[in-house]
């Protein structure tokens, strides 16, 4: 479509847009202006001012249109209805979008009409007037999106509330005025309550500076990681207020005391070292029998005065935080769908996208500029070689079959890890039945596996210079590499984890028989000393109840121990690995060999990759073992909090921006996607437990059921009313289920879809943004 | 802490409070909250003292030059950030009132709409203002990025390659339906073309 695109042709064709008969209709407006005393508003007289030079003709016509409304807004208070009967005479006459037009045109036969008698309303008039409002109301939610000059925004945003305001009462005739009025009362004063809401909401929002200053220091890729931290900060804490509030808290002010029956008491045996550090750090002793782990909730159905029912909620809140969890995470997914923008293929636009996007708005220091200059430079050199060389693939095969060395390699590092950690998890079982053993025998576990979280990518990364791959293919690469990496290590560790729960329900079974029997001979003994037979004996003490093995307890300890190893591992690597080499570059490169600043090994860089997977996996731990270690999430949530001013100061003490900048396109939908699959992977184990696995006899919520879920079959038999059984039963089909997931995840997939405006509207707008002075000279007519 | 910064706010709130009228209209022609428009107006007080007022009931007619908005330092390593500025002024030559203060930090928040952002991201790297991104433009784009250090020849390249790219009706320059193509398919765009303050 060509068009002279010059800004005389744009203010001519503005100016053209209103018919010609506004001219005369103007001119009589502008007389009989004069003629009037002026009796103006308040809000004439700053409009005034503000277009004292009017420059076009477009805005000498926005002058004349207030004045005109200035007028007719003063014979408003008596004349209400003529008013309503005018504008209902331009709304017949012309329907554009330009309300400016709207206004000035027809103004002749508004005069003329003035005063007719006045008529009731039909109801098309109503109508048409209705349908009126509601564009003006549209056009007001949406004028941001507009991409026009702001003084032009506030002009028509005042007409249109003006507008809105005049007419929404003028609506309310007729039978359902009341109501109408009130409807229109209530909603104005819920947008306002959602707008205060909103204000409230971004004010809570916390470490917004630090972030920007990481931002301005290393650019939007480094901040993404700060950002997303921020994100499972919010979301751990909601988790945490779920938890805390419907479980811990019954628990502790409603439920029985510490010492009062078996489960909540340390067993006579080990209430010698219960309160050693070493035990403690173990989470034995004191902090097993406490409200940390599963084993210390009761399983009595009500609590309270309140008759509140603990297991049930135990229940509801552990499948909680799962539907949580996914509604949040594929909310921001979709949020953030339209921010990708479609993953074009890296050939298409090469040059253009490094022209216009590769340029990082939020750098705001000197230094990070001067890196980001030389690395937009480079990155141009390179294209043009590559450009320039036309590529030809000299060498294919050699390149093929390095490439499948080098996943040979690969794959035997991942199934030589699983392997370790499974040797490893075997021999921690043989030394639960030792009591001699070392800190390392003890923490070996947890050792080995983050020791191979820290050495493997490296190793990976070393191996995949054989591939030769563009530099974004092989982030990817890279990145699926070391979510293997984890994934193995972690199902490899719970598949491990599985044994050793088989292997204490089958001890459970003989311990039972065991207390069962050692109860009855402690009242036989009992009555055979005091010679009573009719006095009920006092309980035996907690502390020398036989306990069983409580597996869920086990479970919920070694998902803590992990939490807690992975946390030091993860702050000692920041130290050592960061601090320490800045501190040690600095002071050192006075009397070195070599510039220990330029050469190696130089100061960090951030490893974004590397942290945000370890933040995903960490948060997919804390979901797996939340339903057997209620205390975990607030754990992590201490965590996330201590590990945001941790890392802000890191970073910004001991790194220096990336030398060699290209990020992953889709970054932060590729890591949502990433943590739903983890979300996934991480209900399977507990889903699976809960359904099939029956619990401890003698501890936690669920003890004495055959099966977990079995709390809900019991209330629902006993508190609600006998035809919500039968209905539950029936809705239980699979076959209604499964069309109601699959409806549920069409939805979502709809409410991704977004809305694009048509270019034509753009186009048209985007030449009244041109300023009236330009550089290019005007063209020659003809 | 965020503890300290409240104080601030009242003091510049009990300053400001005949305004929220008027900065409640702006609420809705922008991308920003309240609070931030606040802060935007303490931030263009801030640049100079003397000149804007804090009362803006009366809706003075007060620009600040382009001198002064450049050396901001959200804005100040940004190779275009002369071209930013003029292309939010009525005047085009950099000179912005509040109004179009606000409104550029808006369509460069992270908020702001990628088509809204696309026709701001042509005006500004339209050097010559025709309404065209011509070979000029992106020579004279190519040597901020990079600050002169590529050769002519190569600079003439990377401009001939970017217009066979991205050129879809064959005039040898990119007008405005050429670039929002192009640039509405760039992965990066949304996260670079953000300004936060």
């Amino acid at each position: 479509m060509t068009r002279t695109n010059l800004p005389g042709d744009a203010r001519e064709r503005i100016t053209r847009r209103s018919p010609p008969r506004n001219v005369a209709g103007v001119m009589m407006m502008r007389m009989r202006v004069r003629t009037r005393l002026p009796r103006r508003s308040e809000e004439e007289q700053p409009i005034r001012r503000k277009e004292a030079k009017p420059r076009t003709v477009m805005r000498r016509t926005v002058m004349q249109t207030k004045e005109r409304r200035g007028r007719r807004e003063e014979r408003k208070e008596g004349r209400r209805r003529r008013t309503v009967r005018l504008s209902l005479q331009q709304t017949h006459s012309l329907h554009s979008p330009f309300p400016i037009c709207l206004f000035c045109s027809s103004s002749s036969d508004s005069n003329s009409n003035s005063d007719e008698e006045e008529e009731s309303m039909s109801e098309g008039e109503m109508a048409r007037l209705m349908e009126e409002v509601e564009e003006k109301k549209k056009l007001i939610a949406n004028i941001r999106n507009k991409p026009w000059r702001m003084k032009r925004r506030l002009v028509h945003l005042k007409e249109a509330q003006q507008f809105v305001d005049k007419f929404e009462g003028a609506l309310g005739k007729g039978k359902g005025r009341k109501w109408y009025a009130y409807k229109v009362m209530m909603t104005k004063k819920w947008i306002k309550f959602q707008r205060d809401f909103e204000n409230f909401r971004t004010a809570c929002i916390p470490w917004e500076r630090k972030i920007k200053e990481v931002e301005s220091h290393f650019g939007s890729s480094v901040a993404s990681y700060f950002i997303f931290l921020r994100w499972m900060y919010g979301m751990n804490l909601v988790l945490f207020g779920f938890t805390f509030g419907l479980v811990v808290l019954p628990e502790v002010l409603m439920g029985l005391p510490y010492g009062s029956i078996p489960r909540k008491t340390v067993p006579r045996a080990e209430q010698d070292t219960a309160q050693d550090y070493s035990v403690l750090m173990d989470f034995n002793g004191y902090c097993k029998y406490s409200v940390l782990f599963y084993g210390y909730y009761n399983s009595q159905r009500t609590i309270g005065l309140l008759k509140f029912r603990l297991p049930l909620s135990y229940l509801m809140v552990g499948i909680g935080t799962f539907g949580y969890s996914l509604m949040v995470v594929i909310r921001t997914m979709a949020k953030n769908a339209d921010v990708g923008g479609g993953d074009g293929e890296d050939g298409e636009f090469t040059f253009a996208w490094k022209m216009f996007t590769s340029w990082d708005y939020l750098i705001g220091n000197s230094e990070t500029a001067d890196n980001k200059y030389a690395s937009i430079t480079t990155s141009f050199k390179e294209s043009i070689v590559d450009e320039q060389e036309n590529q030809k693939d000299e060498n294919i095969h050699l390149r093929r079959f390095l490439r499948v060395l080098a996943n040979v390699m690969i794959i035997c590092s991942l199934g030589g890890s699983g392997y370790l950690i499974y040797f490893v998890v075997k021999r921690s079982q043989e030394f639960a039945n030792r009591d001699d053993l070392s800190w390392y025998e003890k923490n070996e576990l947890e050792l080995i596996m983050s020791l191979l979280g820290l050495v493997c990518p490296p190793l990976f990364e070393t191996i995949a210079e054989l591939e030769d791959y563009h530099p974004r293919i092989a982030l990817k690469w890279q990145l699926g590499r070391i979510f293997a990496l984890f994934l193995g290590n972690l199902y490899t560790f719970l598949f491990a984890l599985f044994d050793e729960v088989n292997t204490k329900l089958e001890e459970e079974g003989s311990i039972r028989n065991a207390s069962i029997w050692a109860m009855k001979e402690y009242y036989a003994n009992f009555t055979r000393a005091i010679n009573d037979t009719e006095s009920t004996p006092p309980p035996m003490d907690p502390a020398d109840v036989i306990r069983g093995p409580c597996w869920e307890t086990a479970v919920g300890i070694e998902f803590v121990k992990l939490t807690v190893s992975d946390i030091q591992v993860s702050y000692l690597t920041i130290l050592i690995g960061d601090f320490a080499r800045a501190v040690i570059v600095r002071f050192l490169n006075y009397c070195w060999c070599w510039d220990l600043e330029a050469g190696f090994p130089s100061y960090g860089e951030f490893d974004i990759s590397g942290n945000v997977l370890g933040l995903v996996f960490n948060q997919g731990m804390i979901w797996m073992g939340a339903f057997y270690a209620p205390g975990l999430v607030g754990i992590n949530v201490l965590r996330l909090l201590s590990s945001m001013y941790y890392q802000c100061w890191a970073v910004m003490a001991t790194n220096v921006p990336h030398e060699r900048v290209f990020k992953a396109s889709k970054s932060n939908n590729f890591y949502m996607g990433l943590l739903l699959l983890i979300l996934f992977l991480s209900l399977l184990p507990v889903v699976y437990t809960i359904m099939t696995l029956p619990p401890s006899f003698d501890c936690g919520p669920f003890s004495g059921k055959p099966k977990m879920f079995d709390v809900i079959m019991e209330t629902i038999d006993l508190d609600l009313p006998a035809f919500m059984g039968t209905l539950f039963s029936y809705a239980a089909n699979p076959g209604l289920i499964i069309p109601a997931v699959l409806l549920m995840a069409r939805d979502e997939e709809k409410n991704r879809r977004n809305n694009t405006d048509s270019t034509n509207q753009v186009m048209k707008d985007l030449e009244d943004l041109l300023p009236n002075r330009s550089l290019a000279p005007p063209p020659v007519p003809g | 802490m965020k503890i300290f910064i409240v104080p601030s706010i009242i003091s510049h709130r009990l300053q400001t409070i005949s305004v929220s009228a008027v900065f409640l209209s702006l609420q809705d022609c922008t991308f920003f909250t309240r609070k931030e428009i606040l802060r935007l107006h303490g931030r263009y007080h801030e640049l100079a003292p003397h000149l804007v007022p804090m009362d803006y009931t009366n809706d003075p007619d007060c620009k600040l030059p382009l001198a002064l908005i450049v050396n901001m330092p959200e804005l100040k390593e940004n190779p275009f950030r002369n071209r930013i500025v003029e292309s939010f002024s009525e005047d085009g030559m950099g000179n912005l009132s509040f109004n179009e203060f606000v409104d550029m930090f808006s369509v460069l928040s992270e908020t702001a709409s990628r088509e809204l952002k696309a026709i701001y991201a042509f005006k500004i790297y339209d050097f010559n203002v025709d309404n065209y991104l011509c070979k000029e433009d992106l020579e004279k784009t190519l040597n901020r990025l990079t600050k002169e250090e590529l050769t002519p020849e190569e600079v003439e390249l990377v401009c001939q390659k970017s217009i066979e790219e991205a050129d879809l009706d064959g005039d040898n320059k990119l007008s405005f339906a050429d670039f929002e193509n192009m640039i509405t398919r760039a992965p990066d765009f949304l996260s670079t073309f953000h300004i936060r303050i």
